[in-house]
């Protein structure tokens, strides 16, 4: 019993952050419910070594096509392999690409924003536009071209995604620092002597962090999609990983024979991921910048 | 300033956009490592036999004399070689994007009147359980990979209900010939408008038919950002003082609602309209290898399957061009609408 009690008091500091954000109306709501289908389905990818019954790369572990049957409960694809296990594994290349192009993003978006932003003249205004003109451009289609020339692969389909969304990140920060330097503060850390360097990054910066956070969350489920669209477009991984944009790409040529158990769970899979992380973006961007979202 | 000034000044702000897009598409296909044309061959390839195929591309010459070239070429609607068989890419280009056209069009019929209704609904009954499930699907649509909606409704209308065909844009032998008044010949490529001037009902209907489901696909996914602006606007215009007068005057809530508040509310969803159009692209590349829809998308990915880098570059620049030429377009019929912009 003596042991009990600091594990619940733990339980107990951690419940009210979470209830709390109840309180703060659809927003809260939304960033609650985003966290649970997001986490339910990170230690879903992360334990689906010890929980699928089969090989998800296993081919002919069971019919070809089957149903969802007692043995099989997702059915079985045209190579015989088990959905079941698929869906539990398949979101493996996602999540990775996804965080890979999500760091990527931050390592260069932010210190670029930061500081063409705060140097302002020249500087900023060629940034702006070289950010400008990627942010117009169909975002797939970039991530396309640079996919193709980098060939498949995890890190190759994360900078291919990551070159695509740096400019969200340079425009959120840009408008953000362009307020925050002028705001007294700033001012008065630069009477106490503060440098250029200082001022960036011990008071700029942590106010810019909420919009950065808020901006990854949402990056997070394009850059699911993209990777998604990626494979679609043939620009994916090898067979030999499971993927469900994989899945999805090879259930088209399966829908004349009426296999929709091939395409629905692992795509049911990606709408879920990517609705967890634009349900947790749109409610933090609503709980630090409630004016954006009127 | 004057609409005209606005309208210079503007054009002048798109062309170093424009070169600065070029450029970028050059040197991924240029710089990043591994050269186009070994990359085309996978494989070890004899090397005066990738000489060869190098100067037939132009790819042999020096990286600043390409990048002249491949500008100049530009400008004359030259957009390179194809790797496959040396034809030249813009001929592909242009055969392709009437296809892509049209299923853009319809697409953005769809995604505004879906967009515009279901936002207005929400915003009239606001708060209410109506609201939020529209809000809710709203959300959900930017989740849904476009392809993979796309395969649910072929396997629900297409195959199941054999209601619409899964794919492709007609049906084969049947493509409308458009307008012929004797010698004088005059087609759009757009196959509706095409079987209008042709006169052909059949044709017409068969369009449409096959128009309807790739186009629906795409509209649904990109709807969700209007139903949002829509609503939002309409939230804030309809508390405005003419919106009571208009309905003070008795006029019916129809005509309140989308004759006067919506109406007010309508520039700010044109705008949208301009920012979502490379949305629409990039959604259409993805919508037409779904429904086998022969567009410059399909086009890309079939490219993509050889290995065919320089015609990868053309479509992507292509895209590139379009979006930037809209996006223009876009900002000075609002200049035009709205005075206040160009102060």
């Amino acid at each position: 019993m003596e042991n009990e009690r600091p594990r619940g008091r733990i339980l107990v500091q951690f419940l009210p952050s979470l209830t709390g954000l109840t309180r703060r109306g659809l927003a809260g709501w939304a960033i609650l419910i985003g966290f649970v289908i997001v986490a339910a389905m990170a230690i879903m990818t992360i334990i689906s070594p010890w929980i699928s019954p089969y090989n998800p790369i296993g081919i002919n572990v069971g019919p070809i096509l089957s149903p969802p049957s007692r043995a099989y409960p997702l059915g079985t694809n045209h190579l015989g392999q088990d959905m079941l296990s698929r869906v539990y594994s398949g979101g493996t290349v996602m999540f990775e690409v996804a965080i890979l192009s999500v760091i990527v993003c931050i390592v260069i978006g932010v210190p670029i924003g930061l500081f063409a932003s705060y140097t302002g003249g020249y500087t900023d205004k060629a940034t702006s536009l070289v950010m400008d003109s990627i942010y117009a451009f169909p975002g797939l289609v970039l991530a396309i071209a640079i996919a193709a020339m980098l060939g498949p692969g995890v890190v190759n389909m994360a900078l291919s995604i990551a070159v695509v969304y740096v400019p969200s990140y340079f425009r959120i920060i840009r408008s953000q620092v362009l307020t925050i330097k002028e705001l007294p503060y700033v001012e008065a850390a630069h009477m106490m002597g503060a440098n250029s360097r200082n001022t960036l990054f011990s008071y700029i910066l942590p106010n810019v962090i909420p919009s950065i956070v808020a901006v990854a969350t949402i990056n997070f489920a394009d850059a699911i999609l993209t990777s998604a669209g990626l494979t679609f477009v043939g620009l994916g991984l090898p067979v030999s990983t499971p993927d469900w944009g994989w899945d999805l790409t090879y259930g088209r040529r399966l829908l004349t024979s009426g296999a929709w158990w091939v395409i629905a769970f692992p795509g049911l899979m990606v709408v879920l991921l990517a609705l967890g992380f634009t349900l947790m973006g749109e409610g933090l961007s609503e709980l630090f910048n409630p004016r954006l979202q009127k | 300033m004057s609409l005209r000034s606005y309208v210079i000044t503007r054009i002048l702000l798109t062309i170093p956009m424009i070169i600065l897009l070029l450029t970028f598409v050059f040197l991924i296909v240029r710089i990043l490592p591994g050269d186009p044309a070994s990359l085309h061959f996978e494989k070890q390839v004899d090397p005066q036999l990738l000489q060869q195929f190098k100067h037939q591309l132009g790819l042999d010459k020096p990286i600043p004399v390409q990048f002249v070239d491949y500008l100049v070429g530009l400008f004359r609607g030259d957009f390179g070689k194809s790797m496959q068989d040396f034809s030249p890419v813009s001929q592909q280009i242009f055969s392709a994007f009437p296809a892509t056209l049209e299923l853009a069009i319809w697409a953005t019929m769809w995604m505004m009147s879906i967009g515009i209704v279901l936002g207005v609904q929400a915003s009239r009954h606001y708060n209410s359980a109506q609201d939020h499930s529209i809000r809710v699907f709203g959300t959900a649509s930017y989740a849904i990979p476009v392809f993979f909606l796309g395969e649910v409704m072929i396997m629900i209308f297409a195959i199941y209900l054999h209601w619409f065909p899964a794919g492709d844009r007609i049906y084969p032998g049947m493509t409308p010939v458009g307008l012929t008044f004797g010698d004088f010949h005059f087609a759009t490529g757009l196959f509706v408008i095409d079987s209008i001037l042709e006169g052909n009902v059949q044709k017409l209907l068969m369009s449409i038919r096959y128009l309807l489901l790739p186009s629906l696909t795409l509209g649904l996914v990109l709807c969700g950002i209007f139903i949002r602006l829509t609503r939002g606007n309409m939230l804030e215009t309809s508390q405005l003082d003419f919106v009571t007068a208009a309905r003070a005057r008795g006029l019916r809530e129809r005509t309140v609602v989308y004759g006067y508040a919506l109406r007010n509310a309508f520039l700010p969803i044109l705008t949208m309209m301009g920012l979502q159009f490379a949305a629409l692209l990039a959604g259409a590349v993805l919508t037409e290898t779904t429904f086998s829809w022969p567009g410059l998308g399909r086009f890309l990915v079939d490219r993509i399957s050889f290995r065919d880098y320089t015609a990868i570059q053309g479509v992507v620049v292509f895209f590139g061009i379009l979006v930037a030429v809209v996006s223009l377009a876009v900002d000075i019929l609002y200049a035009y609408l709205d005075p206040r912009i160009r102060f």
